[in-house]
C-alpha cells in the first residue's frame, strides 16, 4: 500500500482530503440521484437514476472508507457520511445543485460524467493501489452513465420545442457550476507530481470537447461563461446543501449507530 | 502443511454460494471469487470482486461465503475486496452463460467491444428471435438491461456486457 511510513505527514493529510473530494462529489451526487426514487417520469428512468446513484455510491463507500483510513482518527465511512458538518464537506457544488426538472437532472449528469469519465481514465494508473483500483472500477460505471446522459440530452435537446427549451435552461443555469471541476489547488498538484491523483486543470480541454460536440448535436448552444461558482473544495457550499445534508443525516443522527 | 484437500473444499465451498439475486447461478459461475486460500492453521482467505461498485449483494455475498465455508468444516475466515483488475461479464463461465439462458436471462456478448454494445445480437430467450429492442440500459439489478421482443412481444432481462 502507498501509504506507507516514508510518506512525510503532509502527504497523508493530502491523501486523506484528496479522498475525501471525491467521495463527497460521488457520495452527494447519489444522494441527489435518489431523490428521483418513486418521482421519475417513468418507471425505466426511476430504475435508471436509481441505479447510477447505486454506483456512485459504492464509489463513495470505497473513498471515504479510504479516507478515514488514511486519517487514522478512527473514523469510517459512516461517520464521515452522517457525522461531518456543512462546513467539513468539499464536494463541488455541480453536485450539490437540486435536481430541477427531468433536463435539469440529465444536464448536471451529463457535465458530472464527462468529468468523471476524464478524471477515472487518468488514476487508473495512479501510483496508489486503492484510488487506482476505485478508478478501474468507476470508469466502466462512468462511461455507462454518460452515455445514458448523452442519449437523453440529444433526444431532448433535438425533440420537441418545449423539450428543447428547458434543455437549453438547464444547461445555462447549471453552466457556471462546472468550472469548479477542474480547479487545482495544492492537494491535487503536489499529489499529481506524485502519480497519485490526477490533476483536474489536464481534463478541461478533453471535457469542453466533449460536451461541446453533444450539445451542439443535440441542437444546444454552448453557452458563455460569465461567471462560476466555486468553494465547495473549502467547505463554503451553495444554499441547496444544508437541505441535502439534513435529509441525508437526520436518521442517524437521531438514532445513532442505527443498522438494519 | 496445509492439506490440498482443505484447499479444495474450501474452493468447492466458496464456488457453490449461489448469487442472492440471480440464484440460478453461483458466484463461481459469475467469476467473482478471484483467490481461495487456507493457511497453516485452517485459516481461511477469500478474495472476492464486486460486480458493480454499489452491488448492494456484495455484503451478503460475503455473509453467505462465511457460512459457507463454515458449514465446510472452516471457523475462521476472512473475506477481502479486490477492486482491480475490476471485474468484467467475461468472466462468467460457460457453465453459468447457459444457466442465466436457462432461466430467461439473456447472457451477455463480449465486453471487450466496448462499454455500450447492447444492440447486436441479443436473442429473445423465448421465441428465439433476434429482433428485440432495448427497453431501458438499466434494469431491476445493476447488471441487468431491460429488453423486449418485437416478434412475441414478451419483456426479458439481458446481462449487460460490462
Amino acid at each position: 500500500m502507498i501509504a506507507g511510513n516514508d510518506r512525510p505527514m503532509a502527504s497523508a493529510d493530502q491523501l486523506c482530503t484528496y479522498a475525501l473530494r471525491l467521495g463527497d462529489d460521488a457520495l452527494i451526487l447519489a444522494q441527489r440521484l435518489s431523490e428521483w426514487a418513486s418521482r421519475a417520469p417513468e418507471i425505466e428512468e426511476d430504475i435508471a437514476l436509481t441505479n447510477i446513484a447505486l454506483d456512485l455510491l459504492g464509489q463513495a463507500r470505497e473513498l471515504l472508507d479510504y479516507a478515514g483510513t488514511v486519517e487514522n482518527a478512527g473514523r469510517d465511512e459512516d461517520d464521515l457520511a452522517y457525522l461531518r458538518v456543512e462546513r467539513e464537506f468539499v464536494n463541488t457544488h455541480l453536485v450539490e445543485q437540486e435536481n430541477g426538472d427531468f433536463a435539469h437532472t440529465i444536464v448536471r449528469q451529463l457535465f458530472f460524467s464527462a468529468y468523471q469519465l476524464a478524471l477515472y481514465e487518468e488514476l487508473i494508473s495512479s501510483r496508489d493501489e486503492l484510488l487506482a483500483g476505485v478508478a478501474a472500477k468507476g470508469v466502466k460505471e462512468a462511461a455507462y452513465h454518460h452515455d445514458h446522459a448523452m442519449q437523453w440530452t440529444l433526444r431532448l435537446g433535438d425533440g420537441t420545442d418545449e423539450s428543447h427549451r428547458r434543455m437549453q435552461a438547464a444547461v445555462d443555469r447549471l453552466w457556471p457550476y462546472t468550472a469548479e471541476l477542474f480547479d487545482a489547488d495544492d492537494v491535487e498538484k503536489t499529489l499529481a507530481a506524485q502519480g497519485i491523483a490526477v490533476d483536474p486543470s489536464t481534463l478541461k480541454s478533453r471535457w469542453s470537447q466533449a460536451i461541446s460536440e453533444v450539445l451542439t448535436s443535440a441542437t444546444l448552444t454552448v453557452p458563455e461563461t460569465v461567471w462560476s461558482s466555486r468553494g465547495g473544495r473549502r467547505g463554503v457550499h451553495t444554499e441547496a446543501f444544508g437541505y441535502l445534508l439534513a435529509e441525508m443525516q437526520y436518521l442517524h443522527r437521531a438514532h445513532p449507530g442505527a443498522e438494519w | 502443511m496445509v492439506s490440498a484437500g482443505a484447499l479444495e473444499r474450501a474452493r468447492a465451498a466458496c464456488a457453490s454460494v449461489a448469487d442472492p439475486e440471480q440464484p440460478v447461478v453461483t458466484i463461481g459461475d459469475l467469476g467473482i471469487v478471484r483467490e481461495v486460500s487456507v493457511d497453516d492453521h485452517g485459516r481461511v482467505e477469500v478474495v472476492v470482486t464486486p460486480t458493480y461498485s454499489g452491488c448492494p449483494a456484495t455484503d451478503a455475498i460475503r455473509d453467505d461465503i462465511r457460512s459457507a465455508l463454515r458449514r465446510a468444516g472452516f471457523a475462521d475466515v476472512a473475506v477481502r475486496t479486490m477492486l482491480a483488475p475490476a471485474w468484467s461479464t467475461d468472466w462468467i463461465t460457460a457453465a453459468g452463460r447457459r444457466k442465466l439462458a436457462a432461466h430467461g436471462i439473456v447472457p451477455p456478448g463480449p465486453a471487450s467491444g466496448g462499454v455500450v454494445d447492447l444492440e447486436i445480437g441479443v436473442r429473445c430467450p423465448r421465441c428465439g428471435s433476434i429482433d428485440t429492442k432495448l427497453v431501458s440500459r438499466f434494469g431491476s439489478t445493476a447488471c441487468l438491461a431491460m429488453r423486449r421482443c418485437t416478434s412475441c412481444l414478451e419483456p426479458f432481462d439481458h446481462v449487460k456486457p460490462h
